[in-house]
């Protein structure tokens, strides 16, 4: 067999290992993180510092019964947290951990991901439109205009970055940049980084923008009807998305595996886990804001600022080029 | 003009999201409030406001000093108390001659019921823990308890005899509950 | 309205039909509640909607109806208040002050000067623990989970003061029928002295964590005008009527008990959105602080209860009465009416929720739904209140 399919294969087994993983620690972060937050301890009675806590959650999850509305469409139905856990494992494969760690080594690996990633948003049309209920179908429908709006910025963004690289291979744009911060990519481009971080936060529905989880108001969103694992599934497939995001914002904007001293893979958790701690702070900081509102934000601001961005980005590198030619 | 005027000062108010962050960051690094029962307590018990409980007298603690007189039941708005009197001991002959020759002389014959009641029924589940039975009894024979250990689990459990109650307590204490865990208001 | 195909059953029930009877063509029609994520209680809201806006609501009441009105004519006049602690748990001391006001003005019982003050202090203590629970239940409706979480930790030191004298911490029946139940301590008046300050220090947090906040201010200013016409016209009295410009307090209108000796400011607002009844209930906190620090300077010594307090045999003298105290969530009124038996023959209780409700009809036309929420979280309602 060729090497790189035994690298692909090596890296699928260790993502499908570590997301399971990412997924457990990533609960108790967060309800540790929140209870902090609000002077409270959080969970603290099943295992030492209540570090079980997600294994009892995931337990239960687990052994609850499935079972499906009336009128549902059952193919579509299942198919929906099914569809929004795959392509997370592809997601991970570009991502250089370490000077030459990395599974896939593909000249599109920013593509790669950008792409996968809009499969999440067929499983949220899914998800709400199998339920057979008329709520879950409104918050379907707004969690998708939430998604697709937000991509764009995302887009513009990380494209602004990619210019500067001059490729879009994840390898590269790393090995651009220095082992100090004053050398990331962060210096050359922060209100990129600025707009990266919001629109990773409406692409992954996160709060301050989570309205298609938390509007319990009215629409309970597009996962009402599902309980145990299907619900299960889409929320390790949320986690797994947000240190997705975390983790191409590191790659792009905070130099990877870039650090003094430390190994490379150190550095790179490192930084991933202080994005994420971020993201967990916000959620517990903000409320939420209205869908409108949500949508302005994108098309008012974000949008016209990345385009912006990307322009001056552009200019730059133009003059640049034939600065240094002559 | 104005549009831009505004759209700086849309920019300059995001501040207000760092300033956010920075009180919950402060939170997050303070001690906690939460009291972790059973293994800790609240330190505010004393004002608790508990069940009822019957007062002893001074000469003996274990005997209730209301003298049955039912003006708590009739105060009560929740219906909750039944006093039940004690019947008068049958008298022994020797007794019932003297009360014939009192009677006889006209006398009045002093009874002896003793005053302290039979059974002092108390139904918890009704109780709104108002306190006018506590402030309409003219010999000061009931009080909240501390209790705020009680659980049980039926109902029966909260619908007490509180004369019973009182015997079986030990009196001397001034909290009649079980032995608290100690009490801190709050731990690091 | 939908028809189930095979058993030809109409969905909904009498409210959604008779509301449906009057839809528009093409229309939505909703059910808000009556089991609401948010801390309101049982409300029950039809809305008809067109794609997001509301073109309808109606509030639907009832369903936490306890009959409060009918208790009152079996009890006596002091075993009623129990029932006054119950009826509103978020001011139950405003409730327990109209009851016994009410009373003791028909009756001509005059409640010794100690005793007024330890009402307006504990009253006044109760709004502050009133209005932190509004903010932190109005946050949490707007998708913030922790600035509850911190004006609880503020609240649990208000209910700790308050189960001194007291013995409760939220339903309480405290006062009497000619003064209060009992003193207040010196543990108590020392932690209320400690309180204050302590409160004063958080109140910028508060400013900082959520007033001041962008996303906040986006989510309320402008939503939820009411017109001060409209105001009028429903009856909307407290911070609903205050935030619209309208400056009635009944502290300052019909005064009652030592609120002349007092010095206190009313905060009105022009700004009639849900901001301006924001800002209102803020200022109110640091208005009660200072009123209690002013009744903890000049409370004199003396008895906490009338001497010739009723007893459980008292009747009730013939006449009638009204009594109206500023509560939390506006103007509390109770009428009494008595005939000279044991028991009051009439008692009807005027709840602030009550009217402000009724403007959420008309204010939330036209409004996204997401905005009704906020809409009525800033009325402030208590839904046991209005259903008494």
């Amino acid at each position: 067999m060729p090497a790189e399919l035994i690298r692909i294969l090596i890296g699928l087994v260790a993502v499908a290992l570590s997301v399971g993983l990412i997924g457990l620690v990533m609960v108790w972060v967060e309800r540790k993180v929140a209870g902090h937050v609000q002077r409270r301890p959080g969970p603290y009675e099943v295992g030492p510092y209540g570090l079980l806590q997600p294994l009892a959650d995931a337990l239960k999850l687990v052994g609850k019964q499935l079972f499906m509305p009336d009128n549902a469409d059952p193919i579509l139905f299942w198919l929906a947290p099914v569809l929004s856990f795959l392509p997370v494992l592809l997601l991970f494969l570009p991502l250089p951990l370490g000077d030459e760690l990395f599974a896939l080594d593909i000249n599109l690996g920013l593509l790669l991901i950008l792409a996968f990633s809009g499969l999440a948003v067929l499983s949220l049309l899914l998800g709400g439109w199998a339920s057979n209920n008329k709520y879950g179908l409104l918050g379907a429908a707004r969690a998708v205009a939430q998604s697709v709006a937000y991509e764009i910025p995302l887009l513009l963004s990380v494209l602004a970055v990619c210019f500067v690289a001059g490729s879009l291979n994840l390898a590269t744009v790393v090995k651009e940049q220095g082992t100090w911060p004053w050398n990331w990519n962060i210096m050359t481009q922060p209100l990129a980084f600025l707009i990266y971080i919001v629109s990773a936060l409406g692409e992954t529905n996160r709060a301050p923008f989570d309205l298609p989880e938390a509007e319990s108001e009215l629409t309970a969103g597009f996962h009402t009807e599902y309980s145990g694992m299907g619900f299960g599934l889409f929320f390790l497939a949320e986690y797994a998305n947000m240190v997705v995001v975390c983790s191409v914002a590191t790659v792009l904007f905070l130099g990877g595996w870039h650090g003094p001293v430390l190994p490379g893979p150190v550095w790179f958790v490192l930084k991933v886990s202080l994005l994420m701690l971020l993201l967990v702070f916000f959620r517990w900081t903000y409320p939420r804001v209205r869908f409108d509102q949500l949508l302005n934000i994108n098309w008012k601001w974000l949008m016209p600022l990345a385009v912006a961005n990307l322009m001056l980005t552009a200019f730059f590198v133009k003059l640049a080029q034939y600065t240094v030619v002559k | 003009m104005n549009a831009i005027k505004e759209a700086l000062k849309t920019v300059s108010d995001l501040w207000s999201l760092m300033v956010g962050l920075k009180v919950t960051g402060k939170y997050f690094l303070e001690p906690q409030r939460t009291v972790r029962y059973p293994w800790k307590a609240v330190a505010n018990l004393d004002t608790y406001k508990g069940h009822l409980e019957l007062v002893g007298g001074m000469k003996d603690p274990f005997k209730p000093r209301c003298i049955s007189c039912g003006m708590c039941a009739l105060a009560c708005p929740s219906n909750c108390l039944t006093v039940v009197k004690k019947k008068a001991p049958k008298p022994t002959p020797e007794e019932e001659k003297a009360l014939a020759e009192a009677k006889a002389n006209g006398e009045k014959v002093r009874d002896k019921t003793p005053k302290d009641p039979e059974k002092f029924l108390y139904d918890y589940t009704l109780c709104s823990l108002c306190g006018t039975c506590m402030e309409n009894c003219p010999a000061g024979a009931l009080r909240f308890s501390k209790n705020v250990y009680m659980a049980g689990y039926s109902r029966n459990d909260f619908q007490f005899d509180l004369v019973l109650k009182l015997r079986e307590s030990d009196a001397r204490a001034p909290k009649a509950e079980p032995a608290a865990p100690a009490a801190e208001k709050s731990e690091a | 309205m939908t028809l189930y195909a095979d058993t030809q059953q109409v969905a909904g029930d009498f409210y959604t039909n008779n509301f449906a009877k009057t839809a528009r063509e093409g229309s939505l029609i909703l059910n808000l509640g009556p089991q609401h994520p948010s801390t309101h209680g049982v409300l029950r809201v039809i809305v008809e909607m067109d794609g997001e806006y509301i073109l309808r609501a109606e509030p639907v009441l009832g369903y936490l109806h306890r009959m409060h009105e009918k208790m009152a004519e079996v009890k006596t006049a002091a075993q009623f208040i129990p029932n006054m602690g119950r009826v509103d748990y978020g001011h139950a001391l405003g409730w327990n002050w109209a009851f016994v006001g009410a009373v003791e003005k028909m009756a001509g019982i005059e409640v010794p000067e100690r005793a007024e003050y330890v009402r307006v202090i504990t009253s006044e203590l109760n709004r502050i623990a009133s209005h932190l629970l509004w903010w932190g239940a109005y946050l949490l409706d707007l998708g913030a989970f922790t600035p509850i979480m911190y004006a609880f930790d503020d609240r649990e030191k208000i209910l700790d003061i308050l189960q001194m004298p007291t013995g409760s911490r939220l339903t309480y029946s405290y006062f009497r029928i000619g003064g209060v139940a009992q003193d207040l301590s010196e543990d108590c008046i020392k932690s209320i002295r400690d309180f204050i300050p302590w409160m004063r220090s958080r109140l910028p947090m508060y400013k900082d964590l959520v007033s001041d906040n962008i996303i906040l201010r986006k989510r309320i200013e402008g939503i939820g005008v009411i017109e001060p016409a409209q105001c009028r016209a429903y009856g909307a009295t407290g911070p609903v009527c205050r935030g619209s410009g309208i400056g009635y307090d009944v502290r300052r209108a019909t005064p009652y008990s030592v609120f002349p000796k007092l010095d206190f400011e009313v905060p009105t607002s022009d700004l009639k959105d849900a901001r301006g009844r924001y800002d209102v209930r803020m200022i109110e906190i640091e208005q009660s602080m200072r009123i209690i620090e002013q009744c903890l300077e000049q409370m004199p010594e003396g008895d906490v209860l009338v001497k010739g307090a009723p007893k459980p045999s008292w009747k009730v003298p013939k006449g009638e009465a009204y009594f109206a105290v500023e509560g939390a969530r506006g103007k509390i009124g109770v009428y009494v009416v008595s005939d000279g038996g044991k028991n009051i023959y009439r008692t009807k209780l005027r709840a602030p929720g009550f009217c402000n409700l009724s403007l959420f009809a008309e204010v939330s036309q036209g409004t996204i739904l997401a905005d009704a929420v906020a809409i009525l979280g800033s009325l402030d309602l208590i839904i046991p209140e209005i259903d008494r």
